[in-house]
């Protein structure tokens, strides 16, 4: 079997030979050619197999002409001066040191292009050109032809805010590092046996050196933490920030006071090094996949811009702008933006963004057209009904989206645990002031202090972050991307599992053929074949491949009819495709609910092949495996699977059919309102509503970078069979967690003993407080390591 | 031994100018991709010399 030059796949039965290699398709072979002609053959020496297949076609058409249009085109470009402009693009096929190589060599494939850039972490490419010799929309064509399509919206700055949160983050880190570092030295004379005799003067100004260093850690590296105790309290609630604020101010406060009194050297090294790793730790629990898109609206499935047409002159207008009764013109590989009417054309629709499912749904002129899907063949003109905020699929967003996640950042196992922390800590430090008043209250008020400074639950803060931090980089690892680690809590608390069917509990390309009819001889076999590959449509792609190899016969006079079928000459002989109204000419009285492929040959009806969708591998293991779930199953098709998921149910209760996603969505919710926490597991965006209701929305991909609707995870298709291991070692990691505070709870009680009695020195805070931070550290992300072994997660 | 006092000064400003370094490294974006240049430094640069002139460019362009 021949790997394609290219892009790895398999070839098939019929390779494209160039320069004498093999290829899948022409797409990749022209590829080939480009970058030979142009001595760029090093793409395929660096990494074997580094491109991209395309199941379109190289060229892109008039598919960017919008570009052109100098208002949207100057809203992508970052800055334009002088006749050179530069754009930043979102690639996501960006994969590998091939790609990388390639597009930062641009300039070799057209003068016009000065310089491209690749940030791999963002898959996305800056390109600086000269306008006068390349325009924006031939660089876009240009990509698209070497098959790195750039993912054109105005959406990158939720990407933007997150690359300058992560600056200030590395920045806080460097800061309280340093600041650590140099106290630590200051500090340590105090620690050493012989320290007394330091003189005073050098202990004065090591005290107020070390006070100087504080100061940038209290006021810029720890404000974070005071701003979310602060917002905490405003909303009544008590977070892990506040004990761990109160205790910052109170090592500050008391260090300052001792500096200056000169009655101590304080504790500001232990202050630094408490923020240092506590930075560190939110640092690596807030690593998310930048490259993925976890929150995807409509507006990223919808073009920029739609051909409109205005008095018979086609022209681009911005898609929002778009009004209830315009005409617009949708071409092939189009995406239908509005709900609309189809005023001239032959629509064959392919809703499998909306609803997993890739066979067209033929359309005529006069019939209602839902926003959504791809119209595939012929251009066609539709007059919108509906403006896009008001479509029936935008509605999904809009319901009831505003204001619903919020509290579910809101990582719940910490809070309560802190909640009750903070009243014992300050009830332990308030009785120990009262009962040391009566004795000395300046040592009152030291022993006051000390309590909330042993008391601060470092070490409990960094449980989470490092625990769930790891768990997030193994599932990521195993092709399970959660969006943030809050995601791991909500999994461990569910209960109730709702699948979607097509293309998430089946296969969205590959499908079960059955041949029902008279016997095929080979010859028809091969006549069927030949004519097969000629057409784009997801059922002529499966037949093609699931029919026998053989060698191809010449097709003359070859027609395609959308929605209906495929006609032409094979060697001379009538061959017919498609659907019964269309090969047999009559409809059978019980509309099949199973697709099939009629075929006649010379006008004579030979049989029709069964394609029946396959079940992904491992599906039973899935199902077995949630067995203490509450499972349900809903799907927007008819009920024509039943009897094959009622074995996999094991009951006809839990499945739904024929749910639209308003349906779907509500039947989350209802769900939901009986207490039942949700995973919902779909694919397409009819799943959107209920992925975003439910408290955990899982999308299945076979390609993670491609379009997957708003979720809180994505599992690779691959992975599907073990996505109830994932589930299992969630629930482990939270036993970490626990395990973690038990810890940081032990060190808490040794501080504590010292700090009532009024014993706590610098000494035994430097010594507690790093000590007890990197154990539990270690503790956390050791043991999830080896838990994932045992589960045979890579690590 | 006060002359430790100065040397901790002398240290200081040493150490601080690393730190400037860094939070220069930081706000420059040389930590926002960490994988590409690892990659782009083993790359050849045969095809033609433009690239070196245009890696010059680009980096006084990030500096903007």
């Amino acid at each position: 079997m021949a790997e394609c030059v290219h892009c790895g796949q398999d070839c098939g039965k019929n390779p494209v030979i160039f320069d004498e290699k093999p290829f899948c398709c022409n797409g990749c072979s022209l590829v080939y050619q480009i970058l030979s002609e142009k001595k760029l053959n090093q793409y395929y020496e660096m990494m074997p197999t580094p491109g991209i297949r395309l199941d379109q076609e190289n060229s892109a058409g008039t598919r960017y002409a919008y570009l052109d249009q100098e208002e949207i085109g100057s809203k992508l470009l970052d800055f334009s001066d002088g006749g050179i402009s530069r754009v930043k693009l979102f690639i996501p096929a960006i994969h590998c040191s091939s790609c990388i190589w390639l597009l930062e060599n641009l300039h070799t494939l057209h003068p016009g292009i000065m310089h491209s850039h690749v940030n791999f972490v963002r898959k996305e490419v800056s390109i600086t050109f000269r306008n006068g010799e390349i325009s924006l929309r031939q660089l876009v064509e240009l990509l698209h032809t070497i098959h790195y399509i750039p993912d054109i919206s105005y959406k990158s700055d939720v990407k933007d805010t997150h690359q300058k949160a992560n600056r200030r983050m590395i920045m806080k880190i460097g800061v309280a590092g340093f600041a650590f570092g140099n106290i630590m030295l200051l500090s340590f004379p105090d620690y050493l046996p012989g320290g007394e005799a330091i003189d005073l003067l050098m202990s004065s100004t090591f005290g107020y050196v070390s006070f100087l260093l504080a100061l940038p850690v209290i006021t810029y590296c720890s404000s974070d933490f005071f701003l979310s105790a602060f917002k905490s309290l405003r909303k009544k609630i008590i977070n892990i920030d506040l004990p761990l604020s109160i205790g910052i101010l109170a090592l500050f406060l008391e260090s300052s006071y001792e500096i200056f009194s000169g009655s101590g050297t304080g504790y500001m090294d232990s202050l630094a090094g408490l923020l240092f790793f506590m930075l560190i730790g939110r640092w690596y629990q807030n690593r998310t996949y930048q490259s993925l898109s976890f929150d995807r609206d409509y507006r990223s499935y919808f073009p920029i811009a739609v051909t409109m047409l205005r008095d018979g002159i086609e022209e681009f207008v911005q898609l929002q702008d778009v009004k209830t009764g315009d005409v617009i013109l949708v071409r092939n590989g189009e995406l239908i933006p509005v709900d609309s009417l189809m005023l001239e054309g032959e629509g064959s629709i392919d809703y499998s963004f909306v609803t997993g499912e890739s066979i067209p749904v033929g359309k005529k002129s006069g019939d209602f057209v839902f926003a959504g899907g791809k119209q595939t063949g012929a251009a066609i003109k539709l007059q919108v009904v509906k403006e896009v905020a008001q479509s029936y699929l935008t509605q999904l967003w809009n319901e009831d989206r505003l204001g619903e996640h919020s509290d579910r950042d809101m990582q719940t196992v910490v809070n309560k645990v802190s909640h009750y922390f903070t009243i014992v800590i300050l009830i332990i430090a308030t009785s120990a002031f009262l009962y040391w008043s009566f004795i000395d209250l300046g040592k009152a008020v030291y022993v006051f202090a000390s309590i909330l400074i042993v008391a601060c639950p470092c070490a409990l803060a960094l449980t989470i972050p490092f625990t769930f931090g790891n768990v997030m980089r193994i599932f990521g690892r195993n092709g399970f991307y959660i969006k943030n680690t809050g995601v791991i809590e909500h999994l461990t608390k569910a209960d109730t599992v709702v699948f979607d069917k097509t293309g998430t509990l089946t296969h969205a390309r590959t499908m079960n053929v059955t041949w029902e009819g008279e016997e095929l001889s080979e010859y028809e076999t091969r006549l069927i074949r030949s004519i097969a590959r000629n057409s784009t449509h997801p059922l002529s792609v499966i037949l093609s491949e699931w029919l026998p190899v053989s060698s191809l016969l010449t097709v003359e006079n070859y027609r395609e009819i959308a929605g209906m079928g495929i006609v032409g000459h094979v060697d001379n002989q009538l061959v017919m495709l498609g659907s019964r109204k269309f090969v047999a000419g009559n409809q059978l009285s019980d509309e099949s609910r199973i697709s099939s492929v009629y075929i006649s040959i010379d006008n004579k009806l030979k049989g029709y092949f069964r394609l029946e969708n396959s079940y992904r591998d491992g599906l039973e293991a899935v199902i077995s495996g949630f067995s203490e779930f509450q499972q349900h199953l809903v799907s927007g098709d008819n009920d024509a699977e039943r009897e094959n998921l009622i074995k996999v149910f094991r009951s006809g209760d839990a499945l739904h059919f024929n749910q639209s996603p308003v349906e779907k969505l509500e039947f989350v919710k209802s769900l939901k309102n009986q207490g039942r926490n949700v995973i919902m597991i779909g694919d397409g965006l009819n799943d959107a509503g209920a992925l975003l209701k439910a408290d955990i929305g899982i999308t299945i991909a076979d390609d993670i970078y491609h379009f997957s609707p708003a979720c809180d995870a994505i599992l690779k298709s691959s992975e599907f069979g073990r996505l109830h291991d994932f589930i299992d070692f969630s629930r482990l990691s939270l036993r970490v967690v626990y395990a973690g505070y038990s810890i940081s709870f032990l060190y808490n009680i040794v501080g504590l003993t010292f700090a009532v009695q009024g014993l706590l020195s610098p000494v035994v805070a430097a010594i507690l407080m790093p000590l007890s931070s990197i154990s539990v550290v270690a503790f956390a992300s050791l043991s999830v390591s080896l838990l994932a072994k045992g589960k045979r997660l890579t690590a | 031994m006060s002359v430790v006092v100065v040397l901790i000064g002398f240290s200081i400003l040493v150490a601080a100018g690393f730190l400037l370094a860094f939070l220069w490294a930081v706000r420059s974006g040389q930590y926002d991709d960490d994988v590409s240049p690892s990659i782009r430094m083993l790359f050849d640069k045969h095809i033609d010399n433009e690239i070196d002139k245009s890696n010059e460019l680009n980096a006084n362009q990030n500096n903007v």
